[in-house]
């Protein structure tokens, strides 16, 4: 990279940008009731709901990444007809307000939805109101973004790598997991990264499709809610606690994957 | 004549100043009524009665929660009247000198009760789990939905269930009563505690159970003239038409109950 002045027609709107973003976060801060931060932390209800949180969005996360790497794959390098279909309908969630999403999931997976019938008369199992619903509206939000970041990492990728391993013998199967896995590997680890940073702010589709129980459904961003209806302090200082460890983990991660 | 002379001297000031300052003498009175969100469809009904009887006056219809508007009225909004669906709200803002002096000095501080709301147990139609009253609730089989008890309908359920000693566990805190509706309409749940007024809106998708204990949780709705108001006198006649036979009619047929 050559040094030297940055063009003010970049540098103006990337500080705009960030101060867009930055903003909301600072008034959080500056807001926030710091002393009683402690407190709230050793708050076994917090600490429960904390748990919830971040067990659901690595499960949805582990999830989008058994399912959702395989689709981008599929949409990356595959040729089928309807693809641009397929791809359009994998961002409807993106589109979707979560809460409809949530009511979606409810007309297919609850105990009068169109398979939830079924599952409830034939094994007994009703979903809703579970930590398993919990996962399942987290994956419907979230790996969108890893089957995007993914698909674009696979289009980037270069095939010719690919190719010789064909050539050299090596099945299809193995040339996904030996060559193409390992090169688009950052682009997974970002969509992974961005899937489970929605999942743990997952809102909407949780409270419509699980509900919202203390212990087995009432994650984070569903404390968070109730408490801003009468103590809206509380709510800061949840929110805070949320977006904190979200960092805190999101950077390790960062650290350790792309040594940067 | 008095119009048309107001007319003449309203072009002769257009000529002088320009066409804005015209706008300001046609401009229809406005009332601004700040209603809780269960009444949104009565009071919309009864504004087109009241903006017939008295011509040149529109009503602007702002309905949120009922703290929220205490906020935006505390705030300074430009509010006329205040319609809350619990008296503590209603106090808070009469607390903050929010009531019209005069007007509280005929009706009450704290505004005056022109309706209220009582829990009723909504069940689906066909009453799956043939909940009969609100001891079935507790049983383990029945799938529950109740309000957080951080919000009024969740304060009321806990009030009713504790006058009945029935310690209901449910499958879910809602976040309002709407979504304890639909949790109920879509048959996703067996029993929810609501308002009756929910269950009039909800027509035939559900059926609302009436139960004894509710009569521990009655919500009474105060509604005031502002001190903010701009008309005070238009204000108040809003007020009437509300607790008037006409309103009570509307009310009843919302499901709301007489105070």
């Amino acid at each position: 990279m050559r040094s030297g002045r940055s063009p003010w027609i970049l540098v103006l709107p990337a500080l705009t940008g960030l101060a867009l973003l930055v903003l909301p976060l600072t008034g959080l801060v500056v807001r926030a009731p710091w002393s009683t931060m402690g407190e709230r932390l050793g708050d076994p209800a917090v600490l429960t709901a904390l748990g919830l949180s971040l067990s659901t969005a690595t499960a949805a996360t582990a999830c989008s990444l058994l399912l959702g790497v395989p689709l981008a794959w599929l949409l990356a390098r595959t040729e089928f007809p309807g693809r641009r279909l397929v791809r359009a309908l994998v961002t409807v969630p993106l589109v979707m307000p979560p809460v409809v999403g949530g009511v979606a999931l409810l007309l297919v997976l609850g105990r009068n939805g169109i398979l939830g019938r079924h599952l409830d008369a034939w094994f007994g199992v009703t979903v809703p109101f579970t930590p398993a619903a919990v996962v399942l509206a987290q994956v419907f939000v979230a790996m969108p973004f890893l089957v995007i970041s993914v698909e674009g990492a696979l289009r980037g990728a270069d095939r010719r790598y690919e190719e010789a391993a064909a050539t050299l013998g090596a099945s299809r199967a193995a040339v996904f997991t030996r060559v193409t896995l390992p090169m688009v590997l950052p682009g997974v680890g970002a969509g992974a990264a961005l899937c489970w940073a929605r999942a743990l702010g997952e809102f909407g589709a949780t409270i419509t499709f699980a509900g919202n129980f203390p212990g087995t459904t009432q994650t984070m961003p569903l404390a968070v809610y109730v408490a801003m209806r009468h103590d809206p302090e509380a709510a800061v200082v949840l929110s805070l606690i949320l977006l904190l460890v979200c960092l805190a983990v999101l950077a390790a991660l960062r650290e350790r994957w792309t040594n940067t | 004549m008095r119009e048309s002379a107001r007319r003449s001297l309203c072009v002769l000031a257009a000529v002088a100043l320009g066409a804005t300052a015209c706008a300001a003498g046609e401009e229809r009175e406005r009332l601004h009524v700040f209603a809780a969100a269960s009444l949104t469809d009565v009071f919309t009904g009864l504004a087109e009665g009241f903006e017939d009887a008295h011509p040149g006056t529109e009503v602007t219809l702002n309905f949120a929660g009922s703290g929220d508007l205490a906020v935006q009225i505390t705030s300074g909004a430009p509010a006329d009247v205040f319609a809350a669906a619990d008296t503590a709200t209603m106090a808070r803002v009469a607390g903050e000198g929010g009531v019209d002096p005069a007007w509280a000095a005929e009706h009450g501080e704290r505004g005056a009760v022109f309706a209220t709301n009582t829990l009723r147990i909504a069940v689906p139609p066909n009453n799956p789990a043939g909940v009969g009253g609100l001891a079935d609730l507790a049983e383990e089989d029945v799938a529950v939905a109740l309000c957080a008890e951080e919000v009024p309908c969740g304060a009321a359920s806990r009030t009713a269930t504790d006058a009945a000693g029935v310690e209901v566990t449910p499958v879910t805190y809602e976040e309002d009563v709407r979504a304890v509706l639909t949790k109920v309409e879509l048959g996703e749940v067996d029993a929810g505690l609501v308002y009756a007024t929910d269950v009039a809106a909800a027509g035939d998708r559900v059926r609302g159970l009436e139960f004894p204990e509710a009569d521990t949780a009655v919500n009474a709705y105060p509604i005031a003239v502002l001190a903010g108001a701009a008309d005070p006198g238009l204000a108040a006649a809003w007020v009437d038409l509300v607790r008037s036979e006409a309103g009570r009619d509307a009310l009843a047929a919302a499901g709301f109950g007489a105070p």
